[in-house]
Order: C-alpha cells, then sequence, then structure tokens
C-alpha cells in the first residue's frame, strides 16, 4: 500500500496545465467555467479538440495504434482532472468515450480505419440515438425499426433526448432489426446514421436552464448502407450495455466536482450573512466541509477502483461511482445557490446587462448559478438513472 | 382548535381556485382579481376592501402557487396594502388603497438589503432631511414585483447607524420619482423583480409612512407577512406537483407496468406526501400567526414554517424531476415550472438557513 503520488504524475499534471493556459482563449474558458451545463458550439468543441490532437492528448483512453495514449489510469484520472480545474473543453463523449470502444472491441477492421481518425479529430460529431418517447429506462422495448433492402437498411422510428444531435452529423443507433425475437433484448442492432439524410428531422428540446443540449429526432424512411452495422446484426444490446458501462465512467465527473467545490468557497467568501462571510459561519461551514470530504471519498473510491484494472471500469464499480458522482455533483450545485442567495435568483437569460449596472455592483444576471441547478438535475436521470444502479447492484453484486 | 375553513373562507377557495384555472395565465388576471374582490382582502371596506384575515389570503394564496400564476399579489396586497393600512394617514389610505382594491395599482415593499435573518439592523440606505422632505440614496436588490409596481415602500435610516434598530424609516416612494432607477429582470420562476438603487431621490414629507425613526417593527412584520404568504403559495404548489407527479407514476409506463409499481418510487412518492402535509400543516401556523403583534412569537412561528417548508419544497421539487424523469427536464412541461417556483420560494424571503438562525435567535433572546 503506498498512496503517494508519483514526481513523474505531478510533473505531468503541472506540463498539462501550463498547455491549457497558453492554448486555450479566454473566452472558451469563460464559456466553459460559466456555470452552465455545456453551452459551446460545435465549431468551439472541434477547436479544442484539435488543438488536443496535435499535442497527442486527443483520446487518452485509446489505444495508442489509434491515435491514443500509453498512459494508466492514473494517469489520465489526473489529465482529466486538470483539463476540468482549468476550465477546458471536455472531449464530446459520445463518439470518443462511448462508439470508440464498441468499435475497437466489436467493429470491422474498414470501421476502425474509417470511423476512428474522424472522430478523434470531431469531423464525425456523433450523438447517441438510444432512448425513445416510450422507451428510456426500460431500453430493450425500443420500437424504431430497420428493415432490409438489399444490402441497405431502412429506419423509421423517433428517438428522444438525443442530446447534441443539432450539433451532430452521426448517430449511433439502437434499432429493432428482429420483431420476432424470443426476448426483445435480442431484436436490437446498432447503426451508424449520417445526420444529414432528409428523412431525418430534429426537433429541438429546451431544458428547464432554458438551453438547447438536447431534441427529439424523427427517422422516416432513412437508408443506410450496411457497411454501417456495427458487429453483427442483433448483437446491439451486448454493445450498448458495454457502451453504457464506458459512459458510467465519465458520470463520476471528479474533476468537475472539483472545480465546482472551488466556485462554492468563491461565492461564499464574497457573501456575508448577518455582516459575517458565509465561510465563516457555522452551518455553512460544515455543509462545505462535509462535501469536501464526500468528494475525497468519491475520489478515493474511484482511484482505487481504478487501480484494479487496466482501461476501463467494468460493470459494478461504474455503476457505484455513477451513483455517487453524480448525488454529489448536484449537492454541489445545490450549495452553489445557497452561497449565493437572493443573488441566484435573477434569471435573466438575455442577459440584458444594459442599464446602469455598476449602480449594482458585481451580480450576475445571466442565473447561470440557479441554471446549473436545475439543469444538473439530469445527472441521477441519464445514462442509467439512479434508481436502474441501483436495481443494478441489487441483482449483479448483492444477487439479491 | 378547529383547521377547517369558514364557510366563506371556502367560497373564496372556490372562486379563486376557479379563476385560476380559467384563467391563471390571462394577461389579464390582475384586473380579473380585483373583479372577484381579492385584491381587497384585508382592506377595509372604508376603503373598498372586503375585509379578513392572513387566512383568507392564505386560501387565495394557495390557489395561486397551484396554478402557478404570476402576480404581485404577495407585495401588493398581503403586504402592502397592509403597511398602508396599519401605518399609513387618512390620507395616504384614502388616495392609495381603493386604487390597490381596484387593481389600478400595484405596490412593492423593499426592506433586506444584504443577507441577514434581521433585515433591520442591516439597512444602510440613506434618508437626509432636505427642506419639504427627504432625500434617499442607497440600493436595494431582487425586490419582488418592483419591476412593474407605481409605487415601492422603501425603508431607510433617517437616524441611528448600521447595526441598530434605531431611526429606520418607511417611504412610499412613486416609481416614476426622478433619480430612481430600477433593473428588471425576471426571477427563477418568472415572476418579476427589479433591483433598485437611489442616488439622492428627493421625497416630500407626505410620502413617509408612519412615525419618522420607529419603522423597525414594521418592517419586521413586513418580513415576516412576505415569509408567511410565500409558505401558503409553495403548499399550493407542491400540491399541485405532487398530484402531477402521482399521475405520471400511474400512467407512465417501463419493463411493461406502471412505474408506480416499482416500491422504491412509492416510497419517495409517500415521502413527497409526507412533506406536503407537514408543509401545509407548517403553513397554517405561519398564517395563524402572521396577523400577529407580538415580534418574538409571530417571527418564531413564521421562521419555523419558512425553514421547514423550505426543506419540504425541496424534498417536493427534486423528487419530483426524479420520478418524472427525462420528460421533468423539458421547458415546456408543468413539473419543470412548479419545481422553478419551489426553488424560487427557497431563495426567497431568507432561505432556510436563514430563518433556522433567526428561529435560534428568537429563541434565545
Ligand atoms: C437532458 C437529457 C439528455 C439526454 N441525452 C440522451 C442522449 O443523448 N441519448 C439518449 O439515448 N438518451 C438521452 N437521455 C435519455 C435518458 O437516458 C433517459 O431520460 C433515462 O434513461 C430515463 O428514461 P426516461 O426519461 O424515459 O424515464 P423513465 O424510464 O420513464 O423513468 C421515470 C422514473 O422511473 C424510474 N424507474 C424506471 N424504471 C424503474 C425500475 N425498474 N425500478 C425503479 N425505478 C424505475 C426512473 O428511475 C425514473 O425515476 C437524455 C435525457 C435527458 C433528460
Amino acid at each position: 500500500m503506498d498512496l503517494s503520488i508519483p514526481q513523474e504524475l505531478t510533473d505531468f499534471a503541472a506540463e498539462v496545465r501550463a498547455f491549457i493556459r497558453a492554448e486555450l482563449p479566454d473566452d472558451l474558458r469563460e464559456k466553459v467555467i460559466g456555470r452552465r451545463f455545456d453551452i459551446l458550439s460545435a465549431d468551439e468543441k472541434r477547436f479544442w479538440q484539435r488543438k488536443m490532437v496535435a499535442k497527442g492528448w486527443g483520446a487518452p483512453a485509446w489505444p495508442v495504434a489509434y491515435g491514443g495514449t500509453d498512459w494508466d489510469v492514473l494517469k489520465r484520472h489526473t489529465f482529466n482532472e486538470v483539463v476540468a480545474d482549468e476550465g477546458a473543453p471536455m472531449p464530446v463523449p459520445f463518439g470518443q468515450g462511448m462508439l470508440a470502444p464498441i468499435l475497437i472491441e466489436f467493429g470491422s477492421e474498414e470501421q476502425r480505419q474509417h470511423f476512428l481518425p474522424r472522430i478523434l479529430n470531431l469531423e464525425y460529431f456523433f450523438c447517441q440515438g438510444f432512448s425513445e418517447p416510450g422507451s428510456g429506462s426500460d431500453l430493450a422495448s425500443l420500437k424504431t425499426k430497420a428493415m432490409r433492402d438489399g444490402d441497405d437498411w431502412v429506419v423509421s422510428g423517433q428517438k428522444m433526448w438525443t442530446s447534441y444531435a443539432h450539433q451532430a452529423n452521426m448517430m449511433f443507433c439502437l434499432v429493432r432489426t428482429d420483431p420476432e425475437a424470443e426476448r426483445p433484448q435480442q431484436g436490437i442492432s446498432m447503426l451508424l446514421i449520417p445526420m444529414d439524410d432528409p428523412g431525418i428531422t430534429v426537433r429541438p428540446v429546451i431544458t428547464l436552464d432554458g438551453e438547447h443540449h438536447t431534441n427529439e429526432v424523427f427517422l422516416d424512411d432513412v437508408r443506410i448502407p450496411g457497411a454501417n452495422l456495427v458487429g453483427e446484426v442483433n448483437k446491439g444490446w451486448t454493445y450498448a450495455k458495454a457502451l453504457l458501462g464506458y459512459e458510467r465512467t465519465e458520470v463520476a465527473r471528479i474533476g468537475l466536482s472539483k472545480r465546482l467545490i472551488k466556485m462554492v468557497k468563491e461565492a461564499a467568501a464574497k457573501r456575508t450573512v448577518n455582516g459575517v462571510p458565509l465561510t465563516e459561519t457555522p452551518a455553512f461551514r460544515r455543509k462545505l466541509a462535509s462535501l469536501e470530504i464526500e468528494l475525497k471519498a468519491v475520489e478515493m473510491l474511484n482511484l482505487r477502483m481504478l487501480s484494479n484494472v487496466r482501461r476501463n471500469l467494468p460493470g459494478n464499480e461504474a455503476n457505484m461511482l455513477k451513483i455517487k458522482g453524480s448525488e454529489l455533483q448536484q449537492d454541489l450545485t445545490e450549495l452553489m445557490m445557497e452561497a449565493q442567495g437572493t443573488d441566484a435568483l435573477r434569471f435573466d437569460r438575455d442577459a440584458a446587462l444594459d442599464q446602469n449596472i455598476d449602480l449594482f455592483g458585481d451580480v450576475d444576471y445571466r442565473g447561470d448559478v440557479t441554471a446549473n441547478y436545475l439543469a444538473t438535475r439530469v445527472v441521477t436521470i441519464f445514462s442509467g438513472s439512479n434508481e436502474i444502479q441501483h436495481n443494478i447492484l441489487a441483482k449483479e453484486l448483492l444477487d439479491l | 382548535m378547529d383547521f377547517t375553513l369558514t364557510e366563506s373562507q371556502s367560497l373564496l377557495r372556490d372562486a379563486a381556485t376557479r379563476l385560476v384555472a380559467d384563467h391563471g395565465d390571462a394577461p389579464d388576471i390582475w384586473q380579473r382579481m380585483a373583479a372577484l374582490g381579492l385584491l381587497g382582502i384585508g382592506i377595509d371596506e372604508a376603503h373598498g376592501g372586503t375585509g379578513g384575515g392572513f387566512h383568507d389570503h392564505a386560501v387565495v394564496l394557495e390557489a395561486l402557487g397551484g396554478g402557478l400564476v404570476r402576480s404581485v399579489y404577495i407585495p401588493t396586497v398581503v403586504v402592502g396594502a397592509h403597511l398602508i393600512s396599519t401605518a399609513g394617514t387618512d390620507a395616504q389610505q384614502a388616495v392609495l388603497l381603493p386604487k390597490i382594491v381596484a387593481g389600478e395599482m400595484t405596490v412593492a415593499v423593499a426592506n433586506a438589503e444584504s443577507a441577514s435573518f434581521e433585515p433591520c439592523e442591516r439597512i444602510g440606505t440613506q434618508a437626509d432631511r432636505i427642506a419639504g422632505g427627504y432625500r434617499l440614496s442607497g440600493v436595494k436588490p431582487v425586490v419582488m414585483g418592483a419591476d412593474t409596481a407605481d409605487v415601492i415602500i422603501v425603508s431607510a435610516r433617517t437616524g441611528g447607524g448600521p447595526g441598530g434598530r434605531e431611526g429606520l424609516s418607511l417611504f412610499l416612494v412613486a416609481t416614476d420619482t426622478a433619480g430612481m432607477v430600477r433593473h428588471g429582470y425576471p426571477i427563477v420562476d418568472g415572476n418579476g423583480a427589479a433591483d433598485i438603487a437611489m442616488d439622492g431621490v428627493a421625497l416630500g414629507a407626505e410620502t413617509l409612512l408612519g412615525t419618522e425613526g420607529e419603522a423597525a417593527s414594521l418592517i419586521d412584520l413586513a418580513t415576516d407577512r412576505t415569509a408567511a404568504a410565500l409558505c401558503c403559495d409553495a403548499v399550493g404548489a407542491m400540491a399541485a406537483l405532487n398530484a402531477l407527479t402521482l399521475e405520471h407514476l400511474k400512467t407512465r409506463v417501463q419493463f411493461g407496468r406502471p412505474i408506480g409499481k416499482f416500491q422504491i418510487l412509492q416510497h419517495r412518492m409517500v415521502d413527497m406526501t409526507i412533506a406536503e402535509e407537514m408543509a401545509r400543516s407548517m403553513a397554517v401556523y405561519g398564517a395563524d400567526e402572521a396577523d400577529g403583534d407580538e415580534r418574538v412569537a409571530r417571527g418564531k412561528a413564521v421562521s419555523a414554517a419558512k425553514s421547514k417548508i423550505g426543506d419540504c419544497a425541496r424534498t417536493v421539487g427534486q423528487g419530483s424531476i426524479q420520478l418524472h424523469g427525462g420528460i421533468g427536464m423539458t421547458d415546456d412541461y408543468a413539473a419543470g415550472d412548479y419545481f422553478k417556483r419551489l426553488t424560487a420560494f427557497e431563495m426567497l424571503a431568507g432561505n432556510s438557513e436563514d430563518h433556522l438562525e433567526r428561529y435560534a435567535f428568537l429563541g434565545t433572546a
């Protein structure tokens, strides 16, 4: 047992930090740490991703052969933490974090050659077409169907909650290819679908923070070449399950929580209650301390679990990290709101920073803190709700 | 003890609920409330009102919260009109109250300046005497309804110093007075508010509301009435939101059955229902004390209600979004609107933490 951090890792963290500080434009950093859920444009995401690729840091978790790194989990963890802390954009997760590992494991060599480089530099911006109006937690009941027509697939149906479909040019999509299969899980396949097909309609779904992150996607006789099928027909469920595991490791979001806690402290230091800075108020100090401890606990849990594996977290560790990481994120956005007091009430999305603002001093008219609180309610709902995570753990880990 | 509504309160509830159901989001809702006599509650008959006490307000407020009505009922009727009725001169009452009753004038109340469970002590806005009146300078953040108000009741120091309860006075400031600057915006639930700044605003002596230098007890009264009223509104919102969530549990099907069949969701829904009942009980308690004259008893009751109901609001609001799943996150579905209303409720007029502190402070005083 030795929990010390090797000097080499500390040096590496400093190197990453220096690189980001030198390369990341202020306005981009501002947007990332603007306390709102991802509001970067596709171009901004591409700009930063390509900078990282040029540095060799575009997809640290991938094998070296495809443009990844040979970093061990601890080094990747360190990297992610610095990226989050510095307010650099996180990689778009769908292509890089979810689809790519599936292609590497289950895709054809042609698919790897074609898709991986384009995912890496974000020429292909993927979105995730899993959920449907009637199929959320019960994903396997999905109805969007794909019929064979010669070598092609013809897809019709509706996807729901397809985040960033309005920025994406590709979608990895679960479709029903065998309606007769004995179990619904056995009749599902995964297709890679270009978003510019005339049969595709994307409609915005505005979330509680007033932003456009997600969409409904309608597919009407969309024709897809057979080469865009991932792996084998009717094995889509296997791939989806593996993929959701990759997705969930991202959700612990330790680096993000570290940044949030810093912001809470900054806000609290500026606010006084009864003339005393909030940071010196016993009740608030205890809450802050308790979340800082929770963060440490989740981080240690994450590190301990990571240290048992070389690359990706298998099932149940990811389930646990998803639950605790998401709850922590929500608690922090809640405390952040409390730290801002009544100032957090202002919810002027269009930011009428127009008249006489200097009279009112340093106030936030954008309502970012509150918007972030509202938007962060989603983290216990998506990528497998926390109730579903509990069900899985009860069944798989505890055999209940 | 009798927790039942009187006959006239039942009628009032029915009328308010019907109005809200039919016209809750109509642009002329305020005029409709006036036509129904709702804006005259608590105002005496001589000035066109219908009299009544805080429990009557409570009935209306619950309907407003339940129907997500955006209005200035709290600052104008529950607090503003009450301050004018309590402390105004005959002339002030004769001019202002009939206009409020008729829906022709709205009022905002600007007291707190920085976070405190004791707003009086933190008031720094200065009112200097000048010939024929006063000159006001200061800033008041996040004043409910001040974006559209015709008159703002502003507290300021005519004497004493920061940290004290002495030397505070109230002024009726017309919002078109020269030098009064407002920056209006929607708060998180869509209701309006404004930051106001006064840099040497000249006021006539007739704008003084109540006795110069003795407004502290009125400011406490305004603070308590605002908080108690918000509690009633929040209970209405919680009840409506719980009904919506329950309906969703019964109709949303996953894994071949309504999600309400999953025990973990059942238990959470039960907790949310208990929270609503606790909140309703505390709102009644707060409302009952809100008309009281005794500062400590009233303050403790209201702070107890505000902090407890704040916690309940969080349980119900967050729980509802979680149980709805993705649909709870969309901006054009009512659950989100209720959640935002409850989120605003928590922050307005002191959050749960502030009121916990205040309760402890008053309890040992
Ligand atoms: C902002 C946002 C972005 C999203 N982005 C994407 C995306 O890019 N791609 C994509 O495919 N999907 C996306 N999703 C969808 C997300 O994964 C689903 O919302 C999630 O799977 C829950 O499904 P649902 O919304 O249908 O809720 P439901 O499944 O209807 O769940 C409602 C409630 O019931 C509970 N529940 C359901 N079944 C059980 C059970 N068996 N036991 C106990 N409790 C249960 C849930 O936990 C939840 O509390 C997104 C959702 C949102 C809100």
